[in-house]
Formats: C-alpha cells, structure tokens, sequence
C-alpha cells in the first residue's frame, strides 16, 4: 500500500505539487491520470524516494519514507520515466546489477530472473547486449530490472509510452497479473482511455493538485456527468492535453 | 562494501567492453605519450652528439685577410669553406648557421697591433644553431688570447697581468642530474598520465550515465548514494592506476633505447623507481579521480563533461610550466601542494637524488587527505537531487 500525505514540492516558483494526497491500496491498480505537466511525474518521484517533499510524507507498507528510506525503497518496484539501459551489458546481467544491489544472493537472482524471462517472454534477447533492442524489449528488460527483488508495491511512470499496439496490450495484461498477485500496482497516464480501461481507482491531478478520485463510476457519479470523458473534463477544468498521445 | 564492490564490478566490465575507453585509456594515452617523446628525445639526442664530434664546416667570407687564424680553426676541427656570396641572406634562409667574416682592413689593423675585427653572422633566435655559433666563439677567444700572450711576453710584460681575475668553472651537475635537465618532460607525462587515464570513466558514469538516463533508476534502488558513487569513483581510480602502470612500464621500456650514456649522464628508471612512481602518484591518481567525477557530476550531457574535463587536463602543467621557467630551490612546504609534491618528487627520482622519508609521507598523506575531501565534495553532489534527473 502506498500513501501520499499532502505532498508539497516546487522548484522555484513553479509548484508541481502542491498538496498531493490518495492511497494506492493493495491488490488494485491506481491510476495518475493528468494532462502533460500537471506535476504525475514530481509525485511519483517524491513517491519513490528520488526526491524530498517540501512538506507531507510518503508512507509504504506503513512505513515512513522519511526516515526510513532505505526501507521504503526495498518494497518499491520502480519503473522511472528515465528508463536507460546499459547498452554494454546484456539484459540478464543488466537485471542482475540491480538485483545485486537489493541484495540478492545469485541463487535467487537466477530463480527471479527465469520466472520473470517467462512472464515477460524475453527468452529470445535476454543474453543479448542492449545496444540495438527495440522500444518493447527495453522496456521490458526495465521493468524485469524494476521487479527482481519481487516488490510488494509497484510504481510506473507513463508505461506504455512509445509502445506499439502489440506491447501495449501485453503490458496492460501484465500490469493486471501484478494486481492478481495481491500487489499495489500505481502508474501514471495522460491517456484518458487507458485509465479508465485498467485501473480500480484513479486520482485526477492537476495543477500540482488532486482534482478528483474514486473508481470510474465514482468519478461519473462526483462530477455529474455521463460519460467518464466528460468527467475527466469536468475534474480537470480544461479540454487541454487530456487527448494527446 | 558490498555494494561498492558490485558498483565497481559492474563499472569496470562496462568499461573494459567499451573500445574506445580501453582505446583511449589503456594504449594511446600511456603508450603513445612514452613512444612519441622516447622517439623525439632518441632523435634530439643523436643529432647533439653528431654535432659535438664532427666537424664543423664554417662559411668564411674574406679567409685571405687572416691565414692564420684560418689555419688556427682548421686545428679545431673547424673546416672552412668558402662564403656565400650574402652571408645575411643565407643566415636569414636559414641555408648556413653561422658565417665568419673577416673584412679587408683585418690584416692593416693586425699589423699595427689594433683590434682587427671579425664579425660573426647567426640568428640566436635559431636554437640549433647555438652550438655551432659556441664553438666558433670559442675558437676565436681562444685565439685572441693566445695571441694577445704571445704579443705582451715579446715586450717582457707576464700576461697574467691583464689577468686580474682567474675564472675557472667548475660544474656541480652529476651525471644523473643533467639527465634531469633531459628528462624534466617525465613527471609530466607521469601526472598527466593520472588524469588522462581515468577521464573516459569518470564521464561515462556520471554525465554518461545520466545522458544515457540510467542514473535515476539506479539511484532508486536502496543503498546510500554515496556508495554507489564511491564504487563508480574506485572503477575510475582503478582505470587511472592501471593507465599508470602501462606508462611506467612503456618508459622502463624505451628509456634504455636513448643514446644517453654517451652524453656521459646517468639515468635511474629500474624497477624500485617505477615502483616509487607509482607510490608518490598513487594520491594524485585517486584525486584527479574524484575531482574529475566532481566536475562530471555538474555536466548534463557527455559532450559537456568532455569539455569541463578537457579544461582539468591544463591543472597538471601548471607546476611543471612554472618550475621549468622560474626554477625554484624546493621547500618542505611545497611537499604538501599537490601536483607541485608530485612534480618536485618525480623529479628527484628520476635524478636519483635521496628522498627523504618526511617528504615523501607528506606528499603522500596530503595528496589522500585531499583526495578524501574531493570524493567527500563527489559524494555531497550525489546526494542532490538534481543530479538524478536526466531530461
């Protein structure tokens, strides 16, 4: 479970997040829905840690994120929008830098590492360098990096960008089998469609601020409108950046 | 430590697969550096001894004037030939080094026991040309006292009398240390050797890392930053090092090949001096490390760290430009400058001069106190969050 407790944060005089709070609960998928530049980003890397609130607290799994960072990191998945891979290496030994540093032990790391080769059907480039793969095998060979340490709470920036439609669907399908796995699963999104297709709940933000948030009937229900799109519209304040994509 | 370790691992075999870093780091930069100044001194060094034992030829312009000083250069294994037709000009082309000219008035002037005048034509803006341009002097000082006795004793007057003072010099360079004078581009080589080495590392996993946007994944994971930093400068520190042995050990190799012995100047780079090199440059190394990954952790691109760091490469001529102009007695003080410590150190060793115990800790400890405080700057930078985020 992940908490967000009235989250502050501005760089200068631009406040990207100014009073962020919801709750990601377990076995659910969450979505951070939000036009380009509403402050999805900021939040999500005040929620793993990357970067200090100016004020509220991230708490996981009942863990305070301050202090306990270190902690907190330990039970995050996390799949940035900075998703670099090192070209040099090849994908199982990229994996395996990242589970070394979660501490893994090579047995396990193995074990992970097939299970995930599986899942994710990588078995044809897995012990191939990185330089050269396609968008979808980088990305999954980020999100096997992000989930090798078999996190409890998983948080995705912008997943599917630059996805075609065959790895979009597969991405969806696994998100759904991370939620079928008991997990917390919390990704961000500027496409309305994609939100309302997948997810248990979805928290509307904005100007740095939470606009709306409930599951999608919720939604329909707070804003008086029919259509969750009209909804969407509605929360937000403005027809501005919500198609985009 | 764990982590330190795998971060340094991990860094290293990146690395080592990277062309042009084991390009950059492992053969150009110790190998070409020794090769190509190994081969310009060897051809320097030849050219000095052929001329020292040959003969000189020497363009005289009115040799008639003067048969006897003529015959007296002949005894100096001066050979005269004649003059071109405009010593200036041939001078100023650069066709002669040096003319002699001996006007028509030289033997009126002889005969009446005046100064007869000889001119010497060269450019002392030309440096080859100094040698050649000294022996003819010499030749003609030599001459002119002769003479100049010869003429006082006819008159019953001791020539020491226009002697007041006896200048006798006596050289006070060794063998090894006028090999000094030689080998004053070494430290040099050696301390930039410190920088070049680890500069492809320190840029690939800092700025690199970022440009490549991997650094935010690898920051979310749960260790210290510090650590990871401190692994990434240890792989950086190690490439440096290695960088280092490769120099020292290509040097031992082609130092032997010089002429120098014939010069009369002895050369100490056995394996106690490589061994002591790598000691006295060791705090240097890691130094230039992590200032390196200082100034690539302020970069945000490759190209920019390239340049900052390209900028740092100018910091290590900065004693040796300075002790070759202005050469200054050394100091204990200066043992705790580093880059100065090294310099005056290096130096020492390669004159085989005694090193003192005291100086060479004091380098030593200074040198990796202030490594620390630079990897403790590296580490605070990691530590911000800016550095994290890439786009």
């Amino acid at each position: 479970m992940i908490e967000a407790i009235d989250l502050h944060k501005a760089f200068g005089a631009i406040k990207a997040a100014d009073g962020v709070s919801f709750r990601a609960e377990d076995g659910q998928i969450t979505g951070l829905l939000g036009p380009n530049g509403a402050g999805k980003t900021t939040t999500l890397r005040m929620l793993y840690t990357l970067m200090r609130p100016d004020r509220g607290q991230v708490v996981v799994d009942g863990l305070e994120a301050w202090p306990d960072t270190v902690a907190v990191r330990r039970r995050l998945g996390v799949l940035p929008d900075a998703r670099g891979l090192y070209k040099r290496l090849t994908a199982r030994e990229n994996i395996a830098y990242f589970a070394g540093l979660h501490g893994l032990d090579e047995a396990t790391t193995r074990q992970r590492c097939d299970r995930l080769i599986k899942a994710l059907d990588m078995a044809d480039f897995i012990d191939r360098r990185t330089e050269g793969f396609s968008q979808g095998q980088r990305v999954k060979s980020a999100i096997a990096r992000a989930l090798v340490h078999d996190p409890r709470n998983v948080i995705l920036d912008e997943p599917t960008n630059g996805l075609d439609v065959m790895a979009t669907r597969n991405m969806r399908a696994f998100l759904k089998q991370l939620r079928d796995e008991g997990r917390c699963v919390l990704f961000s999104s500027h496409i309305m469609q994609e939100v309302a297709m997948l997810c248990d709940r979805i928290v509307v933000i904005a100007r740095g601020r939470v606009v709306a948030q409930g599951s999608p009937d919720d939604l329909r229900t707070q804003t008086g409108q029919a259509s969750l799109e009209d909804a969407f519209v509605r929360a937000i304040g403005s027809e501005e950046g919500l198609f985009a994509g | 430590m764990k982590t330190i370790g795998r971060v340094f691992r991990k860094e290293t075999i990146e690395n080592l697969r990277d062309r042009r870093t084991m390009l950059n780091a492992l053969v150009m930069g110790p190998l070409l550096g020794p090769v190509l100044l190994v081969g310009l001194l060897s051809l320097e060094l030849r050219r000095e001894i052929h001329r020292a034992e040959k003969p000189l030829d020497l363009p005289v312009a009115g040799e008639e004037h003067a048969p006897t000083l003529v015959a007296f250069l002949g005894g100096r294994n001066i050979q005269v030939k004649p003059a071109p037709a405009d010593p200036e000009r041939a001078i100023r082309d650069q066709d002669e080094e040096v003319v002699l000219k001996i006007g028509a008035d030289f033997g009126k002037a002889w005969e009446a026991g005046d100064p007869a005048p000889v001119e010497i034509v060269f450019d002392a803006s030309r440096r080859d040309s100094q040698g050649s341009v000294g022996r003819v002097r010499d030749a003609l000082e030599t001459y002119d006292h002769q003479v100049g006795a010869l003429r006082l004793l006819a008159r019953g007057i001791s020539p020491s009398i226009v002697r007041p003072i006896a200048i006798v010099e006596r050289d006070q360079s060794t063998a090894a240390s006028r090999s000094g004078l030689f080998l004053g581009f070494l430290p040099y080589m050696l301390i930039i050797g410190a920088f070049v080495g680890g500069m492809y590392l320190a840029i690939d996993t800092t700025a690199g890392e970022r440009e490549r946007q991997s650094l935010e994944p690898l920051l979310a994971n749960p260790v210290p930053r510090w650590q990871i930093m401190a692994g990434k400068l240890a792989a950086t520190s190690a490439f440096a090092t290695a960088s280092q042995v490769l120099t020292l050990a290509a040097f031992a190799a082609l130092m032997p090949l010089l002429p120098i012995a014939r010069l009369g100047i002895r050369l100490s780079f056995d394996l106690r001096t490589c061994v002591l090199a790598l000691l006295i440059t060791l705090p240097l190394v890691i130094l230039a490390s992590a200032v390196q990954t200082i100034l690539a952790a302020f970069a945000k691109t490759y190209r920019e760290a390239q340049s900052y760091l390209g900028v740092l490469l100018l910091a290590p001529m900065i004693p040796s430009v300075i002790l070759m102009v202005i050469p200054v007695k050394q100091e204990i003080w200066m043992m705790t400058v580093p880059l100065l410590s090294q310099h005056l150190l290096l130096m020492k060793l390669v004159r085989a001069e005694t090193i003192l115990p005291t100086e060479c800790a004091l380098a030593v400890v200074t040198g990796l106190l202030l490594a620390t405080a630079a990897a403790w700057v590296a580490a605070r930078l990691y530590e911000r969050e800016s550095l994290a985020i890439s786009a």
